[in-house]
């Protein structure tokens, strides 16, 4: 068996993760405190690619990654190298396509929290960031482990936006699930069926967790 | 040292209105029907909530005047806030609570003491009982060394008992803190036991008349104290 693609799918879910924690908390924040203008807009920006099938986030994608779209133009010119079809492209579109799923269980956590909480901090002299490192953080990690997860899952599951976004250059782009889809049209159902089987005791392993942390979270409330 | 408030706020049964002071060394107790604005009042000296119009400055510094757009945020007005219910932040332990934004570390071992807390110092607020969780409240808004002290009833919550041993700890402690302390209660006794100073609150309005007219007052003969018949906790608080 081929074990490339499978330590490209990990790679890419462990880059994936690591990058939405960290942007999908601020932005959970913004989403679960703040009231403005058009914070409905954002909210359903950010949902769209649940809504839309994988091809079409990959699509527009392709459009604004390419030489000639905006964040590859400028990408290019920075430094001199495309961003289609290369391993950074694949993880980009991952995140992209991985964001509602780190958004939505940080969000719900942060909105768990009392508002009082927040209140006694401020009370106490801390400030906003302070507060999100200090309070809100370290009492929604049930809710950010339950985001690491299924980001994790998802991106290792992920096909047609990486498929679109980067094709299937083996070492670079050609991911598990592009594999397996390759070897499966090839006939070769030896190979698809071991690759698919090292996936599913990952995907269940992490499936596991979240109903423990979703358990352990019950109880605790 | 003095807190001086003048506020006013459209809320949505009545208009908050109100102007007092609250000096140094003393306990002004607000007191009132649920739902009278007091709350309401407490957040805006703590800077939780805004007015429409008016003004809040402590020791002539001025914390809040609406009319000159100043706005001191909660975090720069050191003031020692104890909420309704219990506020510790539950992901650490009774001493770090305490210490969490205590001036000096030395102080949250200090207070531990005082306040008879020093077994509880490694647990967290969800293993100790509530009366030990408003102590650590206490604590805790004391160890920032405030300049004012408000106190939102923080005794509510708690059972007769451990609500009168409490209030008997306070009013002891009270003469060894020389700050204004705002007391929120809508409970007579509690009033009656702590305050320096009473100011009723109704729908929003300073009533000076509402103690006279919701309690009849006579005079105990065995103890001479003050004493409100029509209140029934009070046969078993005093």
């Amino acid at each position: 068996m081929e074990w490339l693609p499978l330590y490209l799918s990990i790679k890419l879910a462990c880059v994936s993760t690591c990058a939405l924690i960290i942007l999908a908390a601020p932005l959970a924040y913004v989403l679960a405190y703040s009231r403005f203008a058009g914070k409905s807009l954002l909210e359903a920006l950010i949902n769209l690619p649940l809504a839309l099938p994988p091809t079409v986030v990959g699509f527009y994608l392709l459009v604004v990654m390419g030489p000639k779209g905006t964040v590859g133009r400028i990408w290019e010119a920075a430094t001199g190298s495309p961003l289609l079809f290369t391993f950074l492209g694949i993880a980009i579109a991952s995140i992209v396509y991985s964001l509602p799923f780190a958004i939505q269980p940080m969000k719900a956590a942060f909105e768990k929290i009392d508002r009082r909480l927040l209140e006694s901090a401020y009370v106490l002299g801390l400030s906003r960031f302070a507060t999100f490192i200090k309070v809100i953080i370290p009492n929604s990690i049930a809710g950010i482990a339950a985001s690491a997860i299924l980001v994790f899952i998802h991106s290792m599951g992920a096909f047609g936006v990486l498929l679109m976004v980067g094709g299937s250059i083996p070492g670079e782009t050609k991911v598990a699930s592009i594999a397996i889809y390759e070897a499966t049209e090839a006939l070769n159902y030896r190979e698809a069926g071991l690759m698919s089987l090292t996936l599913v005791p990952i995907s269940y392993a992490f499936l596991l967790l979240i109903n423990r942390l979703n358990r352990s979270k019950s109880h605790g409330a | 040292m003095e807190l001086r408030i003048d506020i006013k706020k459209m809320l949505p049964h009545f208009d908050l209105d109100v102007s007092f002071v609250c000096e140094d060394e003393r306990m002004l107790v607000l007191i009132g029907p649920s739902g009278g604005g007091k709350t309401t009042i407490i957040r805006i000296i703590a800077g939780l909530e805004k007015p429409d119009e008016g003004s809040v400055a402590y020791n002539g510094e001025t914390w809040l005047d609406v009319g000159k757009s100043i706005f001191i945020p909660p975090q720069k007005r050191r003031l020692g806030y104890v909420f309704q219910d219990y506020t510790l932040f539950p992901h650490l332990n009774v001493y770090g609570n305490i210490a969490f934004s205590a001036h000096d570390k030395k102080d949250a071992d200090e207070l531990l003491r005082v306040f008879g807390i020093r077994h509880l110092r490694n647990r967290k607020p969800y293993e100790i009982s509530g009366g030990e969780r408003q102590r650590c409240a206490i604590c805790q808004a004391l160890a920032r060394r405030p300049q004012v002290l408000l106190l939102d009833e923080p005794f509510s919550a708690l059972d007769v008992i451990t609500r009168r041993m409490l209030r008997d700890e306070l009013k002891a402690m009270k003469s060894t803190l020389s700050l204004p302390i705002v007391y929120v209660t809508h409970d007579i006794n509690e009033a009656l036991f702590l305050a320096d100073d009473i100011l009723p609150i109704v729908e929003g309005k300073i009533a000076r008349n509402w103690m006279q007219q919701t309690i009849t007052r006579t005079v105990s003969p065995e103890t001479g104290r003050s004493r409100a018949v029509r209140e029934p906790r009070l046969s078993l608080a005093y």
